[in-house]
């Protein structure tokens, strides 16, 4: 009886083991969390990503609110004022260093130091806060890239705020209604209890718009596009100018661009070309 | 068995007053009344299906719609009545009729005592309270 007790023991012993051991050679999925700085979008179809030019931005200081205030009345987002700890934001502005504190900037120069910088959810090719969320209430979409929410099935365990290393999203503390200065019929309000954030204006999009924030930009300080497209806008600006993004030594593959440098001349682009864009080219 | 005719005594009156609800229903001739369903006033007859459909099974639909739309980016209907494509938007669509939300949603609603969770984000159309 005691020999068949100490082999059963050691029997179940192994058997543990040896399950912990299989596990765990299963468990890490090093090819999905890994990926460079300079890892290409993944996906065939749409990528949908945002080009920001602080260039154009720092020419003009009003035009941040005004993307702000257009991002946040269309979609009903609350504004506690002075209420930091209840604060409920899609888009808003940090100075340049803030915005890009893992880059280190010295002596950078003062036209971008200290100026407001437009951000907002950089709808990563590789998304934290997707892969934390227990509910799938956050997932990226396959078609266009868009890092959704479906609000219906947000349980608000505020993992995904966690995971996010942009601060983009935001735990609604309090019922938002009372915080809503005008309600925008067309769009949802959320309940206490629900993460929100931005969603690249996926139901504008699916109406033939364009986000919000775009929209009110008259110069293009803010272009949208796909980012698998070579022709696209967002991939022709990428091609020609200098663009930075938050924090993509993570490999989150950030989707929104920051443009720091100034325009180039044509000179400067291809000397040899300008002779033949003068003569009729399309310079894109 | 002492005090049998107090037993029984009380016994009748405490299933008379048991069952006062039932044959009080029976005595006077209904209960409450159904609320009855305002249809809308802008003119339009025809929903997205038939209202034989419609009256029992809008919550289904309902949740149809929200998962289409959110989980799969689908905004088009297509009627089964007619073939006719609408937006799959409650806002949109449903409260372009059935504006009066008080009158519409509420007054059954209340009457059957469910309290679905729609409104406590989607908003009802200005001008119904």
């Amino acid at each position: 009886m005691d020999g068949n007790r100490r082999d059963f023991l050691k029997l179940a012993g192994l058997t543990a083991v040896g399950a912990a051991g299989a596990t765990s050679i299963k468990a890490p999925n090093v090819e999905a969390s890994t990926g460079g700085d300079h890892a290409e979008p993944s996906g065939d179809g749409v990528r949908l990503a945002m080009v920001i030019d602080l260039r154009k931005f720092a020419k003009d200081d009003a035009l941040i609110d005004k993307c702000v205030e257009a991002c946040h009345t269309t979609h009903n987002v609350p504004d506690f004022e002075d209420d930091p700890k209840n604060e409920v934001k899609w888009i808003w502005a940090e100075d340049f260093e803030t915005a890009f504190h893992s880059q280190e900037f010295h002596f950078i120069r003062e036209d971008l130091k200290g100026k407001p910088t437009l951000l907002l959810c950089n709808h990563c090719d590789n998304p934290p806060c997707t892969r934390v969320c227990p509910t799938q209430a956050t997932w990226k979409r396959e078609a266009d890239g868009i890092v959704m929410m479906d609000w219906h099935r947000c349980i608000g365990c505020r993992y995904c705020v966690v995971a996010c290393p942009y601060g983009s999203r935001s735990f609604n503390w309090k019922d938002p209604r009372p915080a809503i200065e005008e309600i925008t019929i067309d769009y949802p309000t959320r309940m206490k209890g629900v993460v929100e954030k931005c969603t690249f204006c996926e139901e504008r999009i699916a109406r033939g718009l364009e986000p919000a924030c775009v929209e009110v930009c008259e110069n293009e300080e803010i272009v949208f596009g796909d980012l698998n497209d070579p022709n696209s806008k967002v991939r022709r600006l990428l091609a020609e100018r200098m663009a930075i993004r938050r924090k993509a030594g993570l490999g989150t593959q950030p989707e929104v661009y920051y443009i720091i440098d100034d325009p180039r001349t044509l000179q400067e682009v291809a000397p040899a070309a300008v002779v033949e864009v003068a003569e009729g080219g399309d310079h894109a | 068995m002492y005090d049998a005719g107090k037993i029984i005594v009380g016994l009748v009156v405490f299933v008379v007053l048991a069952t006062s609800p039932l044959w009080m229903n029976m005595l006077t001739e209904a209960g409450p009344e159904a609320p009855e369903i305002v249809y809308p006033t802008n003119g339009s007859t025809e929903c997205v299906e038939s209202k034989e459909y419609m009256i029992p099974n809008h919550m289904d639909l309902l949740n149809e719609w929200r998962d289409e739309v959110v989980r799969d980016g689908k905004r088009d209907y297509v009627s089964s009545l007619n073939g006719k494509t609408f937006d799959m938007s409650l806002s949109r669509t449903c409260m372009d009729c059935h504006s009066n939300k008080a009158e519409f949603c509420d007054a059954c609603h209340n009457y059957l005592a469910v309290s679905p969770y729609c409104w406590d984000c989607h908003v009802e159309p200005k001008g119904a309270n």
